[in-house]
């Protein structure tokens, strides 16, 4: 058994699992229409290669991956291209982004060019970053990061260990639990394929110990394989952080600014893993995930496997519909996920839950002043001191927020979850975040004008330089002229003359 | 107030159930064995100065609030203004007169607190402001002690003879009596052996139950003890401050003993009497004048304790609770500075750590 070691801060909020967990993963059935939005992922949105009207096959190609860091998108079932056009992003926003909506045929007829590989680990790591990066596989944690780049990563960095983060230590959600206890071979297979694109021969499966049954089936499924271990980690929220994770599991803390690849780890969500699987042995693109739904406010929560670009609302009627019309809706959990603004919204690759948060549960009483009691300090899994930042946040200190550490801050909401005096620390210190993201957009914005302004105004000066001379130029030649023409009359003359 | 409205918008969706008024409601439930048994052995003139300097200072916290425009209800009740003054009430003599702890609670809520700004702005801790205040300005009033004379016994005075020892008209004529504290440093002072007065004076027992004479609230250490531990158990207060304070004065007081033990008493000694306890677990880990951080934490309970040991050993006054503790108020924003937490992924100065591969570990 492998040592864990401490983290710092953390807190222990209700898990409220047992709403969900102890629902197997259904399927959900065909929506009616089908969202799917280009940019499903961190890095550039996906650019579309089918037109309107034309029918496509499940899991054919819609959109392909455009530049380094970004990921293709595919049609979640066989159907018919309604349009490409702009619809409401699954984001707090409510923006619109670009989207293929997609009218199923009801046939869910796989793509012909669907094939899965004999055997992954004859191919080299580099085919296998690639057939995950055309599969479209996003990080399905919540972070929504292209797998393919984060399996190349062993060109840059030496590396040695293989993390899978199975700790789902947010509350209410365990869709991760249950793929791990219902796929656990497919899990394990995907992390074997991962660990070999990575070039590293150890894979720590680490689980909170709130997930028994996970662990057993895990263990049971790794049993074959050495290199393995499945690892029960202790349950404290935001264990599932990687830098966190990966300190509990190997002691070594991952220096600000940088990577676990940085100290040799990489980590990736159990749903991950089974979408590689899938890819590689079924030759099966990201076109279905597996999420949590429920909350006080959800009839009858569950764990269901839908296709992507389902509207939110119809997963919410497949899961009896809201039972308090007023209910918080939130993408992923309680504690780091965002609020949804609208049920028309289509699910994508990184969300991971939708909650219905019912009043008694959302309680946010009005904020009192902060009495120092130091909590936010001791729960502060970053080192942080959050009544200080908040309160500088409060003034508008922005810069003096960035001195003590705002940009260390990995947003778990941990202090504002603990706070007595329900100041909204978290919130605030995103807010500032985003202020002073916006800030030096905004400064990179104007140094560019200005150095549009002085190339310009060089220009105009060497205009008027080249003019000047010009006129100069004339001027001397009208002079010369004139003298000449003088010295002309002149000897005329003087030739007259004499 | 917009960044307030924009942030109520975003995470976390969840919270404790934890809450100001909560967190001060606990405390007083923890103070609550040890204030009943003192009321109770200190009669009715002890329950008089009790419930005047708890309804003084409601009162004068509400024409604060009143005065400075602020909400009275929701500031009112959350139980910052109670708590103080239970806690100044606690720390005085137990039959001094009623206007003491009407000025007390004056000085407490008004000049400890309000004139900061309110709960959360002062770097004092207010009791201890007026605690300290009253003793220099009443030395009379502030140390006349009187023995015990638990309620419905034959030497507790009744209802009527209570008010009127707590209106301050009718003449003290129980035995009147120091502190421990104050007796072993009077009579230490005029040569005595500090062996015969330990033995004549300190009974570790009356100590521990509380049946020596003492401030109101100070007397027992075993119900303090459960208080301070109830509070910690129930994550109020952390062990931090408390276990740093006792241990320094217990450290303190074994030293100077095996150095001179004619002269200074043991830990024991120290531990029980005054306002060590309470002091302890109620005062100095009172969280708006105290550091934030775990290390911060442990110094200032640390100094405190140092402080304590010091004045009741070398300084003026028998007892040092109250003025140790406002002078490591003073020290806390200094090292809030100073003992800050280490972030996470960098060095104690803010840079980066170098990545540590695997082959530098074993
Ligand atoms: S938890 Fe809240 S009240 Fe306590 S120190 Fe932090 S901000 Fe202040
Ligand atoms: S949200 Fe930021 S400041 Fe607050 S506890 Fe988490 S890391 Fe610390």
């Amino acid at each position: 058994m492998i040592k864990i070691h401490g983290i710092r801060g953390g807190i222990h909020p209700e898990g409220r699992k047992h709403l969900s967990a102890g629902q197997p993963i259904e399927a959900l059935p065909l929506p009616a229409l089908l969202h799917i939005p280009l940019a499903q992922h961190i890095g550039a949105p996906a650019v579309p290669l089918v037109r309107r009207g034309q029918q496509v096959a499940k899991g054919e190609m819609l959109a392909r991956a455009q530049g380094a860091i970004s990921a293709p998108v595919h049609a979640s079932t066989s159907g018919r291209v309604l349009g490409i056009g702009q619809y409401p992003a699954h984001h707090a926003s409510g923006l619109s982004v670009p989207t293929i909506t997609l009218q199923p045929d009801g046939e869910e007829r796989w793509h012909e060019r669907i094939q899965g590989v004999e055997d992954p680990f004859a191919l080299s790591p580099e085919a296998i970053a690639e057939r995950v990066a055309e599969a479209g596989i996003v990080g399905l944690g919540g972070a929504a990061f292209p797998s393919g780049v984060k399996l190349d990563l062993r060109r840059k960095y030496r590396l040695h260990t293989l993390i899978i983060n199975g700790s789902e230590c947010e509350p209410y959600l365990s869709c991760d639990d249950r793929l791990m206890r219902e796929r656990p071979d497919g899990v394990i297979d995907g992390a074997r394929i991962m660990a070999h694109a990575l070039g590293v021969e150890r894979i720590l499966i680490a689980l909170e110990d709130n997930k028994p049954e996970a662990r057993a089936a895990l263990a049971k499924a790794a049993a074959d394989w050495s290199g393995i271990q499945v690892v029960k980690v202790p349950t404290r929220y935001p264990m599932g952080s990687e830098r966190h994770l990966t300190q509990a599991l190997t002691g070594v803390e991952t220096p600000a600014r940088a990577l676990t690849a940085d100290i040799g780890v990489v980590v990736h969500n159990p749903a991950t893993a089974f979408a590689v699987h899938e890819a590689l042995r079924l030759g099966r693109p990201l076109v279905e995930r597996v999420v949590t739904v429920s909350g006080g406010a959800i009839a009858r929560p569950a764990n269901v496997r839908l296709p992507l670009g389902t509207p939110v609302r119809d997963l919410l009627a497949h899961c009896g519909g809201l039972s308090e019309p007023e209910a918080q809706l939130i993408s992923g959990g309680p504690m780091m996920g965002q609020p949804l603004p609208s049920t028309r919204v289509p699910m994508v690759k990184g969300s991971n839950g939708i909650l219905a948060l019912s009043a008694a549960e959302r309680a946010r009483p009005e904020p009192m002043p902060c009495i120092r009691c130091g909590q936010c300090v001791d729960v502060c899994p970053c080192g942080l001191v959050p009544l200080e930042l908040g309160a500088r946040i409060r003034a508008g200190d922005y810069e003096g927020a960035r001195a003590r550490g705002l940009t260390d801050c990995m947003g778990c909401g941990s202090c504002a979850y603990v706070c007595p005096g329900a100041i909204p620390l978290a919130q605030l210190i995103n807010h500032a975040k985003g202020e002073l993201a916006a800030r030096a957009r905004a400064k990179q914005k104007q140094a560019e004008t200005k150095r549009l302004a002085e190339q310009r105004s060089a220009r105009m000066e060497a205009i008027k330089r080249a003019k000047r001379e010009a006129m100069e130029q004339r001027k001397r030649e009208l002079a010369a002229k004139k003298a000449a023409e003088a010295a002309a009359k002149d000897s005329p003359a003087a030739t007259e003359e004499a | 107030m917009q960044i307030e409205h924009a942030a109520t918008l975003a995470g976390p969706f969840t919270r404790t159930r934890n809450s100001i008024p909560r967190t001060m409601a606990l405390v007083m439930l923890a103070l609550t064995p040890a204030t009943l048994f003192g009321l109770w052995q200190f009669g009715w003139p002890a329950i008089w100065l009790f419930g005047v300097t708890l309804a003084a200072a409601l009162a004068v916290e509400a024409a604060a609030l009143q005065l400075a425009g602020k909400p009275i209800g929701r500031s009112l009740f959350d139980g910052s203004a109670l708590l103080t003054a239970w806690l100044l009430a606690l720390s005085l003599p137990p039959w001094a007169p009623w206007w003491i702890g009407v000025i007390g609670a004056l000085i407490a809520i008004l000049i400890g607190k309000q004139v900061f700004g309110g709960l959360g702005q002062n770097p004092f801790n207010p009791a201890m402001v007026a605690r300290v205040a009253l003793l220099i300005a009443f030395p009379l009033e502030m140390t006349q002690f009187v023995a015990p004379a638990p309620l419905f016994s034959a030497q507790a005075s009744d209802l009527g003879e209570g008010l009127a020892i707590a209106l301050g008209s009718q003449p003290i004529d129980a035995l009147s009596g120091a502190t421990l504290l104050g007796t072993v440093r009077t009579e230490l002072g005029q040569g005595a052996e500090l062996g015969t007065l330990l033995s004549d004076h300190f009974a570790p027992l009356a100590g521990v139950f509380g049946t020596a004479s003492g401030s109101l609230g100070e007397t027992s250490a075993l119900l303090l003890l459960l208080g301070g531990l109830f509070l910690i158990a129930t994550r109020v207060i952390s062990w931090r401050i408390p276990l740093a304070l006792l241990g320094t004065v217990a450290l303190l007081a074994t030293l100077m003993q095996l150095i001179d033990p004619a002269h200074h008493a043991g830990a024991l000694y120290h531990l029980l009497s005054g306002a060590t306890l309470l002091g302890a677990f109620f005062i100095a880990t009172d969280p708006v004048t105290s550091p934030v951080s775990a290390r911060g934490q442990l110094l200032f309970g640390a100094g405190c304790g140092a402080l304590i040991y010091i004045i009741r050993a070398w300084g003026g006054y028998p007892e040092g609770v109250a003025f140790a503790v406002l002078l490591m108020n003073a020290c806390t924003p200094l090292i809030d500075q100073a003992l800050r937490p280490r972030i996470l992924g960098r060095n104690r100065r803010g840079q980066p750590l170098e990545p540590e591969l695997p082959e530098t570990r074993p």
